[in-house]
This record gives structure tokens, C-alpha cells and sequence, in this order.
């Protein structure tokens, strides 16, 4: 029924364009002009209709820029933030005068030189004083944006300071978890192998990892059981006995790291702290960023401290940044008591990628540890 | 040759002549456009009301992937793959380059036909098989590839990372890599012919514009696309040989996988080393369309027209040296960074010369507004507006907030999408009496350009605020944030105007079939334009001229040279005495 009706929908439609093209070439529409010259009147309509159009798009500019500046990200957060808002600005600033001047120029010419006020051209080719202008007022301009972008840029992003707290931030399909590195300020080890239902950043330490390993031994066991109940020799016994395979060789590998890092102290990891939901950083303290994957990238987006990174499956990167207004400051400055700091997700990730984040509360020092020390270490959360 | 009637199947299916082969490409193009942006507006419907159920969604996805009418999370982020995969390549690489170089190298050169007709068939064809089998992977039932039009590891290369990473991803890959085939296949013969090509008297500095683009197009994609085909290539091994080149340490779906040591790092590297060439590859056809109709229609020779060569060779070069910018918080080393900002801002110089020179060609011209004219003054509006964005986002310190927000939606549509596609209505608008014989109605020409221009920057400028406020790309809602509750609105109004200017599409897919049969017939040469194609019969023949090849005298772009009897010269007029040509020194 459903797809009759479509059906007659189409057959109504062309029928109904039929129409509607007859009536223009009754009417002339269609055919009563060579579709080449353009007449006086409408070279006339056209050139001040782009002088409209080019007025109302400043319009539309300036009516946006009123109407949602209110919605612009606040004063940067983050130290340097600040530094990064003005070279915003800075820019922002040049390159509006250049579409502003560019666009009416565009619009004054064509206005002017339409061939019904300026019947002949004139016959200019090329003019290197001219072109010398715009090939160096631009060079100019971009290396002052070259040199002071760069400074900026290295400041945000180079020589972390050796008294920052670490944190790790911690990716997956499809949420965050941050892992405080404790006491001692050292983020315990980790690896992919040794992620469990009980562990899920697969954080080592002694305990863990021979858990982990005859953990290993249990599950290939499992699989191995589990060949009972399939065909033998058969396309499920064979992946069956792939996956046995790929148990043993992860726990070869296993085996290797812990032999191999004899000198190695997993005890780091034993007042490691995890959270998800949110995360407290304490106010005025470089607090570096240790953010990793499990699965896909993913990207640690944190708006309001002007602070971005990826998550890259295999690798660590780092953004590190120093809060400087609390979280109450800032519900006052924008008005909004509900207000948090936000951590998003700003690599598409899969089907959830709309829906990772972690609030981040900013608070002074002491709130900051009173905060901490009510939290409960991974390890003895983890195995009680 | 040319009288006696061809069998159907040569003359339209398998044609060896470029004229054909460039039909042949614009309608598939065109096609796969119309296809893109019904899908660009299934997902804007979402982006406005969330979870509103639609029935239109539900007719076209099905009870599968729009339940009730509600656009499943899975086929949103589909949608906007398939949508930018189409767009980025489809419509505007192949599209264009295929259109118009297929059209314009041979007849504004003076060649007969391209140096290897064979070639040129096999291009078009790999290029409707890739099209053909992109367009399949629509109907996977896993879904077609989701994972963005990057299609970055590891989550477009292990298929338990979404559903579209399965089959989808295949057939994305396989339709890629006959689409780099394709695109490899015609380069080299613009370039041969370019090279080769040229009728008597046509120097390298007396070829128009459009040419000198083409060329440089040509070139940039012949040394980029093998490099995004061996990034095709790695992904394939990875996804369907067990290697680990860009996959490391992945635990996904309860298991680890046995991958180790590859990085992604490495694809990134490898697609933007394509990537970033890429958008010149479809933006420079778009600035040597617009020389031409500009200055064909100011009556005015293009101002500054070895500074155009100039700067055409300059993006080319700079183009392969700036991919880093797409990866300023990737991971990859922030001094790294530091270079490629440096390159980055280099290559708004030449940009910054190209947009001068047009506003200057305009400068006392006398400008006739057809409606190719307007498209192409549309397009300088649209490459300056989303250029000076460029400046921001080449800026690191700057990019760390906007990266992946509404802020670069904004900025690539508008320099790269708008740009290209404002061009390429302006070549079609000015060629179409050469491609087809006829003329466009042009009480439709400038309908369907206003109502273009105007919702064009209403769905693309509206953008950077949200970009400014943090909001990212590819959610498919945003309603878990109250805090862009607030930017709703804008949400809203680019969807209303995404479905005004989707509509107006249809009146130009209307004009072009309906002139195409019934339009007036054209003129030898309507425009009143210098450059050779106009010197070629309107009904096409096998060889482009009757009897010996056209012989040059002189640049294209004589247009109102004191002295002369019309307000142009044809490139075929011999120089007077003491006459100098070009732009003379
Ligand atoms: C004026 C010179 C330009 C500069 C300085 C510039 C700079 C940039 C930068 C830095 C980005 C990365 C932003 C990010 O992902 O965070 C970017 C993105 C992009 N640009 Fe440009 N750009 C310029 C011109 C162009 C042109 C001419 C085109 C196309 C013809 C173009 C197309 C794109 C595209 C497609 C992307 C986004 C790709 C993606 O992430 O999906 N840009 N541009
Ligand atoms: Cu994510
Ligand atoms: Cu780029």
C-alpha cells in the first residue's frame, strides 16, 4: 500500500512538472529569450542586488555575533588559556578588516563596473607595483601571526613543569575514567594484556599480574572445554583453538615483561586512584595529562581550558595545563549555578562518541585533598 | 569521420572522445551529488529536532536504521561518511576535474582529442565502477563505512569497533582504490596531453587559466593519490591479513587482540599527505574556472596573469608540505607542529594574491552579469571568507579548541565545498552551449543561483559560532549537553536552510535536462570568449576541427584591447604589427 502510494506520488509529480513546464513555455518563460544577453534592466537589478546581498550578509554576521556571543566559551580556565584568547582575538581582528574590505570591494566593483555605467574596460593587464603590495603587506602581516602564534604555541604545549600533578585520563568505547597517580605522584604501570573485568585500564602490580596470569590459564582452560560441545576439526573448533593459542601467546608475552622487569617497582601502582563521572583538580597547580585508549581514538576535549589532546590506542600523549578558576568562581561569572567544566570526547568513536563525558570540578587545595582522601585506592577497592 | 552515425554503444557507453567522456562525468558526478545531499539532509533533520520522528527518515532508511522515524546513532555517523566521501571525491574531484579537463584540455589547447582516448574511456569507467560499488555499500546490512570520511584506524579497521566497520568498510575501500585508479588514469593523460598537445603557437604562457590549473591539478593528484593508496592498501592488509601497521595494544568487544607495534599516527600521516593535496586538487579546477569566466565576462584580460601561474605553482608545492596542520593534537610531536604552522601560513600568500587578482580583473571592467558570472563572483566571496578561517586554524595554540568543532566544518565547506561547487555551477553555466549545443535558460540561472549563494552561506557561516562555543563535529545530538542548549537555534536554522538550497538544486537539475533538449540552440561563440573552443563547431564532431588545427597568435586574454574592432580577440588572430602580446613587458 504504502509503496502504491509512493508509486502514485512520482506519477502525480511528473505530471504535475509536465504542467507546470507547459505553462511556461506558453508563457515564454522558458523560450522567449537566447539565454545569452543580459539586459540593461537586469544587469541593474543584479549589481545592486550583490550590494544588498553583501550588506546583508554583514548584517547577518553582526546579528549572529550579538545574538550568540552570549554562548562563547567564558575566560579560559586554564593559565594558558589566556594567552590563547588574545591571539584569538588578535586574529579574529585581522582577518575580519580583510573579508570586510575584501567584500566591499567585491560588492563597490561589481556595483561600478557593470557594463550598463561602465560601458568599456579598461585595458590593464597586470601591475607590479601593485602585486609587489599585496604579495608583502600579506607576508608581513602573516609573520607577525607566524611569530606570535608560535610563541603561544610553545608555551602551551612544550616543557611540562616537573611539579605538575599526574592524572591519566583514560578512554573507551564509550566512557572516561581518571586515574589519580597517588602519595607518590607516579602513575603505576600498565598494559593491554592485563585489562579484566576487574581491572579495566589493566593497571600492574605484583598481586594483579600473577592473578591475571593464572586468570589466563583459566580462561584458555574454558576454551578448551568449551570444544566439547562443537563439531571437532570444524570451523568453531578452529577459531576455537586460535583463540587458545592467542591465551597462551598473551600470557608468553606477559611472562616476559614480568621476567624482563626484575628491577621493575609495580608497587607504584598500589595508591593509584580511579574515578569516572568526575574528576577534582585542586586550583593554581600545573596538572599534566597523561591520556591513553583502550580500543579506538579517541580525543580528551576539555573546552573551557582550552585544552585538547588525543587518545591514540598504543601510545601515551600528554597535555598538561594550570587551573585557575575554581568551579563556584566560575558559576558566578557565567551565572549559571549548575554550571561544570566539561571533558569531552572530540574524535568520532563509534556509536556513542555524542555521549562521553566527565564532569571536572576545580576547588582549592585543601577541598581539592579532603576530596582525594575520602576516594578509595584501586587495589583495595579492586581486590576486596 | 565525423558523418557517418556510430553504433549507441560507442558513441555513448565506451566513447574514446573527451567530449563525450566529459558528459559522461558530469552526470555521474551530478547524480552522486544529488545523492549526497539527500543524505546532508536526512542528518540535518536530526542535528534540529533530536529524536523527532520523521517519516521521510523511515521511508528512506527503513524500519532498520530509522525506527519510527528516528534516525539510529549508527546510520547518523553513516550518513556523514557517505555524505563527505561523495562530496570530497565523487562530486568534486572526479566531477569537476573529469568534467572540465576532459572538456577544456583538448579544445582550449588545440588537440584533438586526448593523447590516449583508451585511457580516458578506462578512467571514466573505473570511475562509475568505484561510483557504482560505493553506492552498493549502502545497502550492506551491517551498514555502509561510518567512521568519517578520514575513515581513521583502529576504528575503521577492526570491524567489533561499530557496525559500519564491517562490510561497509570493505566495499568503502574497494571503491577508493578503483577511484584512485581512475583518478591516476586521467591525470596522467591531461598531463601528457597538456605536455604534448599543444597546437601550433600555444606556449606554455599563452595557455589559459584554466589549463595552467588543470595542469597543476593533474600533477598534485598523480603524486598524492598513490600515497593514500597505499594507506588504502596497509588498512586493507590490517583489516583482512592480520598485520598490525596501524593498529597497537587494542583491547575491544571482551578481547585483546593480537596486534602490536603499529601506530595510527602513521595512517594519519599517510591520508593527510594525500588529504591536505587533495583539497587543492579540488579548489585550484575551481580557481581556473573562475579566471575564465571572470575575465571573459569583466571584458577585462585577467589581471596578473603570470602571477596566477605563479601562484598556482606555488599552492601545488606548498600543498604537499602543510598536512600536518590536520594533526596538531594527534599526539604527534608539538615541534612538529611548529613546522607545519610555519608552512601552513606560507600558503595564504599565494591564496591572498589569487583573491586580489580577481577583485582587481573586476576593476574597471565592464562586467556583464550572466549567470556563470555570478556563480564565479559567489566563488571569490566563498574562498575569502572561508580562507581567512584558514589563518585561524593554522595557528596551533589556536586550533587545540577548534580542532573537530563546528569551527572547521565551517571553514572547509566554505573555502573548499562552496568554492568548488560555486565554480563548478559557474564552468557548467559557461560551458553547457559547448557541452551540449544549446543554452540554459537564464531567468533559472539566476533563481537558482540566489536562492544557492544566499542558503549556501546561511548553512555555512552560522557554523563558526557554534565552533566558538565549543560544539563538536559529529555528535549525532547534543542534547546530553545543557550546555549548548542554548545554540539549538542555530542548529535549527541551518537545517531550514539546508533544505531551501537542497530544493533549489532541483530547479537547475531541471534547466540542465530541460535545455539540454529544448534549450535555443547556441551560437558558435555566445560569450564573445578568445580562448579556442569557441572556434570549434557547436555540433560536435570526432577531432574538434574541420581540416588542420587552429594556429595561435597570441594569449586568451585580449579582451577590450585598445585599437581592436570587438571588445575581444580570439587567440587564433594573428598580432598586428608592433602589437604586443600578453601582457607584454
Ligand atoms: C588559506 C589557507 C588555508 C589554511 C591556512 C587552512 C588551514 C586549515 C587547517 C589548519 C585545518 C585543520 C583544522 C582542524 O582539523 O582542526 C584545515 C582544515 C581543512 N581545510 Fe583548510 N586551510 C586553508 C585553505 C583551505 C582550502 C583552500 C581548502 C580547500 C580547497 C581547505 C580545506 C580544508 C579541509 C577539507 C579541512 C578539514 C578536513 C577535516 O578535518 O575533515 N582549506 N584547514
Ligand atoms: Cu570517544
Ligand atoms: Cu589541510
Amino acid at each position: 500500500m504504502a509503496s502504491f502510494l509512493i508509486f502514485l506520488v512520482i506519477v502525480l509529480g511528473i505530471a504535475a512538472i509536465v504542467q507546470v513546464i507547459r505553462v511556461f513555455e506558453i508563457s515564454n518563460f522558458l523560450q522567449g529569450e537566447d539565454g545569452i544577453s543580459v539586459s540593461p534592466r537586469e544587469t541593474n537589478s543584479l549589481r545592486i542586488s550583490l550590494v544588498l546581498f553583501v550588506a546583508g550578509f554583514f548584517a547577518f554576521f553582526i546579528y549572529l555575533w550579538v545574538a550568540y556571543k552570549q554562548y562563547f566559551l567564558p575566560e579560559s580556565a586554564s593559565e594558558h588559556g589566556a594567552a590563547i584568547d588574545t591571539l584569538l582575538n588578535f586574529n579574529f581582528l585581522i582577518i575580519t578588516i580583510v573579508f570586510v574590505i575584501t567584500h566591499i570591494l567585491l560588492a563597490y566593483f561589481s556595483y561600478r563596473y557593470a557594463n550598463t555605467v561602465s560601458p568599456k574596460a579598461t585595458f590593464v593587464t597586470h601591475n607590479n607595483k601593485l602585486e609587489l603590495i599585496w604579495t608583502s603587506a600579506p607576508a608581513v602581516v602573516l609573520a607577525i601571526i607566524i611569530i606570535y602564534g608560535l610563541t603561544t604555541w610553545n608555551s602551551a604545549m612544550l616543557d611540562t613543569p616537573d611539579d605538575s600533578i599526574n592524572i591519566e585520563l583514560y578512554a573507551r568505547q564509550f566512557d572516561w575514567t581518571a586515574r589519580y597517580a597517588g602519595e607518590d605522584n607516579v602513575l603505576g604501570k600498565s598494559n593491554y594484556l592485563m585489562i579484566s573485568a576487574t581491572n579495566p585500564l589493566g593497571i600492574i602490580n605484583e598481586t594483579k599480574l600473577k592473578e591475571r596470569l593464572s586468570e589466563m590459564d583459566a580462561e584458555a582452560a574454558e576454551l578448551e572445554a568449551s570444544r566439547a560441545e562443537v563439531y571437532p576439526g570444524g570451523k568453531t573448533d578452529m577459531e576455537i583453538l586460535d583463540k587458545i593459542a592467542l591465551k597462551k601467546k598473551q600470557k608468553g608475552r606477559l611472562e616476559q615483561m614480568y621476567a624482563q622487569g626484575e628491577n621493575e617497582d609495580y608497587s607504584v601502582a598500589d595508591d593509584d586512584i580511579l574515578t569516572k563521572v568526575e574528576f577534582h583538580i585542586p586550583v593554581g597547580k600545573p596538572v599534566n595529562f597523561q591520556i591513553r585508549s583502550q580500543d579506538v581514538i579517541h580525543s580528551a576535549f576539555m573546552p573551557h581550558f582550552r585544552a585538547q589532546m588525543n587518545a591514540v590506542p598504543g601510545m601515551i600523549t600528554n597535555f598538561y595545563f594550570t587551573p585557575i578558576i575554581t568551579t563556584d568562581e566560575m558559576r558566578k561569572k557565567v551565572g549559571d549555578p549548575n554550571f561544570n567544566y566539561l571533558l569531552l570526547c572530540n574524535k568520532i568513536c563509534g556509536t556513542a562518541h555524542y555521549n562521553m563525558q566527565m564532569n571536572i570540578i576545580v576547588e582549592s587545595e585543601a577541598d581539592y585533598q579532603k576530596w582525594l582522601s575520602e576516594q578509595k585506592k584501586f587495589f583495595v577497592a579492586g581486590t576486596n | 569521420m565525423s558523418g557517418h552515425s556510430e553504433p549507441f554503444i560507442t558513441k555513448y557507453l565506451f566513447s574514446h572522445d573527451h567530449k563525450m567522456i566529459s558528459r559522461q562525468f558530469l552526470i555521474t558526478g551530478t547524480i552522486m551529488a544529488f545523492i549526497g545531499m539527500i543524505m546532508s539532509l536526512l542528518f540535518r533533520l536530526q542535528l534540529a529536532w533530536p529524536g523527532e520522528s520523521f517519516s521521510i527518515l523511515n521511508v528512506f532508511l527503513g524500519d532498520k536504521w530509522a525506527p519510527g522515524g528516528v534516525l539510529d546513532p549508527n546510520m547518523y555517523l553513516a550518513l556523514v561518511t557517505i555524505h563527505g566521501t561523495i562530496m570530497v571525491f565523487f562530486l568534486l574531484t572526479a566531477g569537476l576535474s573529469g568534467t572540465f579537463a576532459n572538456l577544456l584540455i583538448p579544445l582550449q589547447i588545440g588537440a584533438r582529442d586526448m593523447a590516449s582516448g583508451f585511457l580516458n574511456m578506462l578512467s571514466y569507467w573505473f570511475f562509475f565502477g568505484s561510483s557504482v560499488v560505493m553506492i552498493a555499500s549502502l545497502f550492506v546490512e551491517s551498514g555502509p563505512a561510518a567512521g568519517g570520511w578520514t575513515v581513521y584506524p583502529p576504528l575503521s579497521a577492526v570491524p567489533e569497533a561499530m557496525p559500519g566497520s564491517g562490510a561497509g568498510m570493505t566495499l568503502w575501500l574497494v571503491s577508493m582504490s578503483l577511484f584512485i585508479i581512475s583518478s591516476l588514469l586521467g591525470g596522467l593523460n591531461y598531463i601528457v596531453t597538456i605536455i604534448n598537445l599543444r597546437t601550433k603557437g600555444m606556449n606554455m604562457t599563452r595557455l589559459p587559466l584554466t589549463v595552467w590549473a588543470l595542469f597543476v591539478t593533474a600533477i598534485i593528484g598523480v603524486l598524492s593519490f598513490p600515497v593514500l593508496f597505499a594507506a588504502a592498501l596497509l588498512l586493507i592488509f590490517d583489516r583482512s591479513f592480520g598485520t598490525s601497521f596501524y593498529l597497537s595494544d587494542i583491547y575491544i568487544a571482551g578481547e585483546a587482540l593480537d596486534r602490536t607495534g603499529g601506530s595510527p599516527l602513521l595512517y594519519h600521516h599517510l591520508f593527510w599527505f594525500l588529504g591536505h593535496p587533495e583539497v587543492y586538487i579540488i579548489i585550484l579546477p575551481a580557481f581556473g574556472i573562475a579566471s575564465e569566466v571572470i575575465s571573459c565576462n569583466a571584458r577585462k584580460p585577467i589581471f596578473g596573469y603570470r602571477a596566477m601561474i605563479g601562484s598556482i605553482l606555488a599552492i601545488g608545492f606548498l600543498s604537499f608540505i602543510v598536512w600536518g596542520h590536520h594533526m596538531y593534537v594527534s599526539g604527534m610531536n608539538p615541534f612538529i607542529g611548529s613546522v607545519f604552522v610555519f608552512t601552513t601560513l606560507l600558503i595564504a600568500i599565494p591564496s591572498a594574491v589569487k583573491a586580489f587578482n580577481y577583485l582587481t580583473t573586476l576593476w574597471k571592467g565592464s562586467i556583464r552579469f550572466t549567470p556563470a558570472m555570478m556563480f564565479a563572483i559567489a566563488m571569490v566571496s566563498t574562498f575569502i571568507t572561508g580562507g581567512v578561517t584558514g589563518i585561524i586554524l593554522a595557528d596551533a595554540a589556536l586550533d587545540i579548541n577548534l580542532h573537530d568543532t563546528y569551527f572547521v566544518v565551517a571553514h572547509f565547506h566554505i573555502v573548499m565545498g562552496l568554492s568548488a561547487v560555486m565554480a563548478m555551477f559557474a564552468g557548467v553555466y559557461h560551458w553547457f552551449p559547448k557541452m551540449w549545443g544549446r543554452m540554459l535558460n537564464k531567468k533559472l540561472g539566476y533563481l537558482h543561483f540566489w536562492i544557492t549563494f544566499i542558503c549556501a552561506y546561511g548553512v555555512f557561516f552560522p557554523q563558526h559560532f557554534q565552533g566558538l562555543a565549543g560544539v563538536p563535529r559529529r555528535y549525532y545530538t547534543y542534547s546530553e549537553f545543557p550546555l549548548f542548549d542554548g545554540l539549538q537555534d542555530i542548529s535549527i536554522l541551518v537545517t531550514l536552510f539546508a533544505i531551501v538550497g537542497g530544493l533549489a538544486q532541483f530547479i537547475f537539475a531541471f534547466n540542465f535536462v530541460y535545455s539540454m533538449f529544448r534549450g535555443p540552440r547556441a551560437p558558435q561563440n555566445p560569450w564573445g570568449a578568445n580562448s579556442l573552443e569557441w572556434t570549434t563547431p557547436v555540433e560536435h564532431i570526432h577531432g574538434n576541427w574541420v581540416g588542420d588545427l587552429p594556429v595561435v597568435h597570441r594569449w586568451a586574454y585580449d579582451y577590450s584591447k585598445p585599437g581592436k574592432e570587438h571588445d575581444f580577440v580570439p587567440q587564433t588572430v594573428p598580432l598586428e604589427e608592433g602589437e604586443v602580446d600578453g601582457e607584454g613587458h
